[in-house]
């Protein structure tokens, strides 16, 4: 290194040059990191709020692929409360049947069915994922979306596979569930019932 | 009426309310861009959700009995009832603090309209409302509704229609109107029901209706609602190459509807688990009722299936066990809705009446023969000379009814073919008996929101732009004379009828006045008896009737005028003529005209008992 102080602009404009070489060229990136993990430690850039793209190469820097999601509690139990209201999906599953008679399984499992079938069709749009009958042979083309198709069985080779279709799959096109008012209560799946006489 | 950016239809249902517009920027000739609101409303407390129908219920509940913002909506934090959904799902349970039908009882002329009398029967700490202001209420939710999602639109400034049913009679038409305006809708006007179905099913064919129906057809409407069977008879004629479409009669108020079938269905499913002794409550009648309706549906649609099973679910938790099993077989469908609804019989059958009894404790006038094709009779007969005026159209030497030879269905009942291929077959069977074509039927989307669709189409035909139906008044209006001569104990003076309004009287005209002058009390009500006809097309303004078929002449609630005391002396008699005007809003009005003076003072077509 022949200058081994650069002065602050010359600084400046390393380190603006460096970044789009970060960003755009990888083998420069690489060395960066390698620069930074073993070999002598560029000096940090300065941190000075109007100085924007040096602020923006440090967060280059930090990008790291973490995605965790959590889903809020709220709209389950809305679910939860739509299906015991339509098709008293909480009472049914609450319920001990080991002794129950199956005709009156039956009889409660229509209300079920018709009820939660009910609730399903007007909140959300549910598609089957694939179009062809189960039973038939189907293809999966190379770059396949994971999400969608699960290959079982004899899983090997490449693709295109060819397989029996053992399930279509189900997806959701569309969700639209009641919006609440403020002060409702979503963990009031039903209300305690009094009848006045 | 140039600002507007939508033409709007609004059904103001006995059991559900739609809203349908058409978008003008982007309607050209016959290409209408038109849609359904889906209207917000709360479904059960604290979920406010967007359905195509509001269910024309309102529930008025204690206070404390919901969470402090169980009913609130996107456009209010608190109102202190609850509209559509929310009302009908709470009612089940709490029939007491439910509104229901109040449009039904907006046409009632036996009770005061403006009182608050609904719910009926509620107990003296629930705050009754009366009809035309659960009617207001349902229009405000429509309005806001649309307001919330139309901020640069406000409905207030839209060209508005909203539908009745045509046989509302000149009162319970100004009550509607009346709602309107206290909804805002100060410039909307009124359309019938049956022509709103035959606007929708016109718009359906995407212009080929001109290929469907030719000159000579005389086209039948029968709509069947949740709560009212109304009828209406449509001629087509031709004017200098180009058809014409004239709405030539209506039939009564027929209270019967979708409702009282599923009920119906509902009482002898309930009969039958009676009988093994198991007890059903409101609610889960409620249940049988909903139950039943899926079930006739399914039986309907599909001549397989013998019987579906149903399913009351226990009111407690315990679902299994708890609940009742039983069915609805095909033979009951058959036997209840299609014989019962709409049996097979002769044309010169007529609807059974008879005196009224403890059954009418609801205090609604129901229809007290559920044969809808018995009343389908009697109003072709009454209406046999409906298209005598019009060319073109020629009856049979002794036809008994007016033959129609197009049939238009709509309301969800009609939506099994069974039941619209039962009407047509039966009126079908009259016709050939008198040696006539069977009556075809026109295709029509018989869906809940067709009303809607066809008012929306009618507020932008409106403005110029597509066919219109010509109807005008379908009935003329007398007001009762007595007779000057000595009084007799014990029997009422005979009455004269005067022609104050003819028949046919299209929207925006006024009529002559009557030449007879009336005696007016200052400072008093006087009140007179009030008859409209269906039938008598002739009579002009001033026609005096001594006597009428009973047939011909249908006694309305009474109509009241008052003449203000300033400036006269109270209990002068003062003379007066009637003279009638239809207003731009599809509504009667009659005013009272003192010989001198040049003021005119309006008769209440809705007098407050």
């Amino acid at each position: 290194m022949s200058d081994p102080k650069p002065s602050f602009f010359a600084r400046l404009f390393l380190a603006w040059a460096a970044y789009f070489r970060t960003l755009f060229d990888a083998d420069f990136a690489a060395g960066v990191v390698r620069l930074r993990e073993g070999g002598p430690a560029l000096p940090p850039p300065k941190e000075e709020p109007e100085e924007k793209p040096k602020k923006k190469k440090k967060k280059v820097e930090k990008k790291e692929p973490t995605v965790l999601k959590a889903a809020g509690p709220e709209a389950a139990l809305q679910l939860l409360g739509l299906l015991q209201r339509e098709g008293r999906f909480v009472d049914f599953v609450r319920e001990d049947i080991a002794e129950a008679d199956d005709a009156d399984i039956g009889a409660a499992a229509r209300v079920v069915h018709e009820g939660c079938r009910k609730a399903l069709d007007e909140h959300f749009e549910i598609a089957p994922i694939h179009a062809s009958e189960e039973g038939e042979t189907v293809k999966v083309e190379e770059g396949f979306d994971a999400h969608a198709i699960r290959l079982t069985g004899n899983v090997v080779g490449d693709p295109p596979f060819s397989g029996e279709l053992t399930h279509r799959g189900w997806r959701c096109e569309s969700v639209e569930l009641p919006k609440m008012s403020e002060g409702h209560d979503p963990h009031v799946i039903a209300p305690a019932e009094v009848e006045l006489s | 009426m140039s600002d507007a950016s939508y033409a709007i239809g609004i059904d103001l249902g006995t059991t559900h309310c739609a809203l349908s517009f058409v978008d003008l920027d982007l309607s050209e000739g016959e290409e209408v861009a038109q849609h359904v609101l889906r209207v917000p409303q709360v479904t059960s407390p604290g979920n406010v959700e967007e359905l195509d129908l509001l269910p024309s219920f309102l529930y008025l509940p204690k206070g404390g009995e919901l969470a402090e913002d169980a009913l609130a909506l996107p456009w209010d934090a608190r109102p202190s009832f609850g509209v559509g959904e929310v009302a009908r799902g709470l009612g089940v349970k709490t029939p007491i603090r439910v509104v229901a039908s109040a449009k039904s009882w907006l046409c009632h002329g036996g009770v005061d309209r403006r009182a608050p009398i609904l719910p009926p029967n509620a107990p003296e700490e629930v705050t009754q409302v009366s009809p035309l202001q659960a009617s207001i209420l349902y229009l405000e939710h429509l309005r806001d509704a649309w307001n919330a999602k139309h901020p640069d639109a406000p409905l207030e400034e839209q060209e508005v229609v909203i539908t009745v049913p045509a046989s509302f009679d000149p009162a319970a038409r100004e009550l509607t109107a009346e709602a309107a305006r206290e909804a805002g809708l100060e410039d909307m006007v009124l359309l019938e029901e049956p022509q709103a179905a035959l606007y929708s099913w016109l718009q359906s064919t995407d212009g080929a209706w001109r290929e469907q129906v030719k000159p000579g057809d005389v086209i039948l409407v029968v709509d069947v609602g949740g709560g009212t069977t109304d009828l209406s008879l449509i001629a087509v004629a031709e004017k200098e190459g180009a058809l014409e479409l004239h709405r030539v009669a209506v039939g009564d108020h027929i209270l019967l509807g979708g409702d009282n079938m599923d009920l119906a269905l509902a009482m002898t499913v309930r009969a039958k688990l009676e009988k093994d002794g198991k007890k059903l409550d409101g609610w889960q009648l409620g249940a049988l009722t909903h139950g039943c309706r899926a079930a006739k549906e399914k039986i309907l649609a599909d001549a397989e299936i013998d019987s579906v099973p149903i399913v009351v679910p226990s009111r407690g938790s315990k679902l299994v066990g708890g609940s009742i099993r039983t069915e609805l077989t095909r033979e009951e469908v058959t036997g209840i809705l299609v014989e019962g609804f709409f049996p097979k019989v002769e044309a010169s059958d007529r609807p059974k009446s008879r005196a009224r009894g403890a059954l009418t404790q609801l205090g609604l006038p129901y229809a007290q023969d559920a044969g809808i094709t018995r009343h389908l009779a009697a109003f072709l007969a009454k209406q046999v000379g409906a298209t005598e005026e019009l060319e073109g159209f020629s009856l049979p030497e002794g036809a008994t009814f007016l033959h129609p030879t197009a049939i238009l269905f709509n309301g969800g009942v009609f939506n099994s073919s069974l039941l619209a291929d039962r009407v047509a077959d039966v009126i079908g069977a009259w016709l050939e008996a008198e040696g006539a074509e069977r009556a075809r039927v026109l295709d029509g989307a018989s869906l809940d929101v067709a009303v809607a669709r066809g008012a929306a189409y009618y507020a932008y035909v409106r403005r110029g732009k597509g066919v219109r139906i010509r109807g005008g008044t379908a009935q003329a209006y007398y007001v009762g004379v007595e007779a000057a001569m000595p009084a007799v104990p014990g029997m009422e003076p005979p009455i004269t009828a005067m022609c104050v309004a003819p028949f046919g009287i299209e929207e925006g005209t006024e009529c002559d006045p009557a030449p007879q002058e009336l005696g007016l009390v200052v400072g008093e009500p006087v009140s007179f008896r009030f008859f409209g006809s269906s039938v008598r097309r002739d009579d002009r303004v001033g026609t005096m009737l001594e006597r009428w078929d009973d047939d011909a002449l249908e006694e309305l609630p009474e109509i009241q005028a008052t003449l203000p005391a300033e400036g006269k002396t109270p209990g002068d008699v003062v003379p007066v003529r009637l003279q009638a005007r239809v207003t731009e809003v599809g509504t009667l009005r009659l005013e009272a005209i003192p010989r001198e003076g040049g003021q005119r003072w309006k008769v209440e077509l809705d007098v407050r008992e």
